[in-house]
């Protein structure tokens, strides 16, 4: 009498739509996702052009290769805070302390480095353990006490600057120059191994989608079509091999002189960061529990998911990514100084995960946003900075983009509950 | 008659002073709609949350396939197989129908989540349910209407092998069309053999699927008939007054109880 689930198997049902038959299909489907306010990344692709645009007509040394990977450079510890901050955004939650968590975990990291000659990933490990427990307290705060997450990421946005403040002493500041953690920016993966890593990427990803297409197709599941899978694949490798080639050649200002070439190492730790992430909110229950509390705390709780847990999880790994974050940050700089992760630092994460199209309302974002929006957010600085801006213009035109994207993510939500997409 | 897939015998509770229920006998066969009616206030609700664990009983004992079961929370009465879909349907607008589906109870292989498996699964139970009115078992939550998102809550619970189905007022934000398809796939459920609740304000509903209709008045059960053995102005009666000509409580005891 139970047995309903099995009585018809490999059976369709009417009306069922189980892909998108051609190309030009695929994309009006793309197009009614568009116009229904589902946007994804596509403000900040456009922000990006738009951008590169100005800057490029505006200073000629914007669009040379030392400073696409000075660009690089500066926006990987962003990207590793905003891919932080879209877990707590996936649940419809903000983490303001992230930025500071950062400053906090990285003085301790230093410090380790410093005054205990720790192994650079022994000290890397408590840094970012520093930064859990952090994202524990402010979870536990959240979820199980039920103080709205603005107040308590507030309240530790401030007690957290004592931490390095007490550990450096006003005025001081810490020498960042552990040779693997400095080397992050400093150095360059060999030409010929960031040649190999790109191919394989490259080959994984067309590997991975036509395997993915192969076993939906066979057994008669919704797939997208043929001609869109190796648009995408094309699409990768010419974005992936096309950096790798720019980062590979000789990007010094005198070429004569010097050789600079070569992936800067922070690339590889953003992308790896990505895959691991992206892994785990596509295919994982976690991360399916993760955007189901996002998207209907109450739905989640009745499908038996353990939401306090799947909230803690949320901020420790915010927190954790922060560490992270924070020593690329340091790693840039070349020290730690008492302000470290003050300032911009957040904002401009959440402006990056927010461009990239994660919602701050919750439900909605992935690990990519981060990388995309990221890149935006650290074009800003990169070029008012060639053009000698003076700093307060850099303050406005962050703000404006932040408001702007949260103004993109409010409209386009409107835009989706009215069409129901 | 048929062994009960659910029972509950001699049930009280009460709020306080408020005394909610009053030995209220509550069945559900196999392979048939029962329905729930009752004015508002009569304690249906109260019913329903007893049935789903949420509430517990002060007195009262609770049957499952004829046997006593001890009841102490809403994973317990899952584990029983007793679904309970309600009003506000519990979906995530943001995942789509499968995700919905096994929301929670997500399959797994060695790469992570199974897709593959999860999707031919959730579209066998659509096939079975006769579903027609779901364009892609990828299409996400948010775009559908309300009988659509009442179907997919539906169909979670004959995915889960349920053998006790409790719908709490599925018509009720429908439109005529949504409303027959709801209706239809509530009579496929108890053809699949399931015990159905249907808790309905509508006596067209009602009597269109209901098989047997159980009538509460003021926390007491006024009648427990077959549907086909009563007419619409009874069960009227019986929701509104506590009794209709034979049927219902008796006068004495119905003026004890207010």
């Amino acid at each position: 009498m139970t047995d309903v689930t099995t009585s018809t198997p490999s059976a369709g049902f009417d009306n069922d739509n189980r892909q998108a038959a051609t190309l030009g299909d695929a994309f009006r489907d793309y197009l009614n996702r568009l116009r229904g306010g589902d946007m994804g990344s596509l403000p900040a692709i456009f922000g990006l052009v738009v951008l590169f645009v100005v800057f490029t007509s505006l200073h000629d040394r914007f669009l040379t290769t030392y400073n696409m990977a000075n660009l690089v450079i500066q926006a990987g510890s962003i990207i590793v805070l905003a891919m932080g901050i879209v877990f707590v955004l996936l649940l419809g939650e903000i983490d303001l302390s992230a930025g500071v968590a950062g400053g906090a975990s990285a003085t301790v990291t230093t410090l380790m480095l410093i005054d205990h000659d720790w192994m650079w990933w022994l000290a890397t490990l408590l840094g970012m353990a520093v930064g859990a427990v952090i994202g524990l307290a402010i979870g536990s705060l959240v979820s199980v006490l039920g103080i709205p997450s603005f107040v308590v990421t507030l309240a530790f946005f401030l007690g957290l600057q004592a931490v390095p403040l007490k550990l450096i002493g006003a005025g001081g500041s810490l020498r960042f120059n552990d040779p693997v953690l400095r080397g992050l920016s400093i150095n360059n993966v060999p030409v010929t191994a960031g040649w190999i890593v790109a191919v394989l990427i490259v080959l994984g990803f067309a590997a991975l989608s036509l395997y993915r297409f192969r076993s939906l197709s066979a057994k008669g599941l919704v797939h997208p079509p043929m001609a869109l899978v190796l648009l995408r694949i094309a699409v990768l490798a010419v974005v992936v091999l096309g950096i790798t080639a720019l980062l590979n050649s000789n990007r010094a200002p005198n070429p004569n002189l010097f050789n600079i070439s070569g992936i800067p190492w922070v690339l590889p730790v953003v992308i790896a960061l990505l895959l691991f992430w992206t892994f785990v909110l596509t295919k994982t229950r976690f991360g399916r529990h993760l955007y189901a509390v996002g998207g209907n705390a109450e739905a989640a709780r009745r499908a038996g998911i353990n939401v306090t847990r799947v909230r803690i999880s949320a901020f420790v790994i915010c927190s954790a990514m922060a560490a992270v974050a924070g020593l690329l940050s340091a790693s840039y700089t070349g020290k730690v100084s008492p302000g470290a992760g003050g300032g911009n630092d957040l904002l401009y994460a959440v402006g990056a995960a927010v461009i990239g199209g994660t919602s701050l309302f919750g439900g909605r974002g992935r690990a990519m946003d981060a990388v995309v929006g990221g890149l935006v957010i650290a074009t800003i600085p990169n070029g008012l900075g060639l053009l000698n801006q003076a700093s307060y213009i850099n303050f406005i035109v962050t703000g404006g983009v932040l408001l702007l994207a949260a103004s993109v993510d409010a409209i386009s939500r409107r835009r989706r509950s009215s069409a129901g997409v | 008659m048929v062994q009960p897939l659910l029972e509950l015998r001699g049930v009280n509770k009460s709020f306080g002073v408020v005394h909610v229920l009053h030995d209220v006998d509550f069945a559900v066969y196999p392979g048939q709609v029962t329905a729930l009616v009752g004015d508002n206030g009569a304690g249906k609700s109260t019913l329903v949350k007893i049935i789903a664990g949420i509430y517990g009983r002060d007195s009262g004992d609770y049957y499952f396939d004829g046997q006593k079961v001890e009841v102490h929370g809403p994973r317990d009465v899952a584990a029983l197989g007793v679904e309970i879909v309600y009003q506000d349907l519990a979906l995530c607008d943001n995942l789509d129908i499968v995700q919905n589906m096994f929301l929670g109870r997500e399959e797994t292989s060695r790469l992570g989540l199974d897709e593959v498996s999860m999707e031919t699964r959730a579209r066998e139970t659509l096939a079975s349910l006769s579903v027609r009115t779901v364009k892609s078992v990828r299409q996400s939550v948010a775009s559908l209407s309300g009988g659509q998102r009442q179907t997919v809550a539906i169909a979670k619970a004959v995915l889960w092998n349920s053998k006790v189905v409790l719908l709490d007022e599925p018509t009720a934000a429908l439109g005529v069309a949504q409303t027959r398809q709801v209706l239809d796939l509530v009579r496929r459920l108890a053809d699949h053999g399931l015990g159905v609740v249907l808790i309905s304000h509508n006596m067209g509903d009602v009597f269109e699927v209901a098989d047997r209709i159980t009538a509460l008045y003021l926390g007491q059960v006024a009648a427990d008939v077959p549907a086909k053995d009563v007419t619409h102005s009874q069960v009227v009666e019986l929701i509104t007054a506590g009794r209709s000509g034979d049927l219902g409580i008796a006068e004495d005891s119905a003026n004890a109880a207010v």
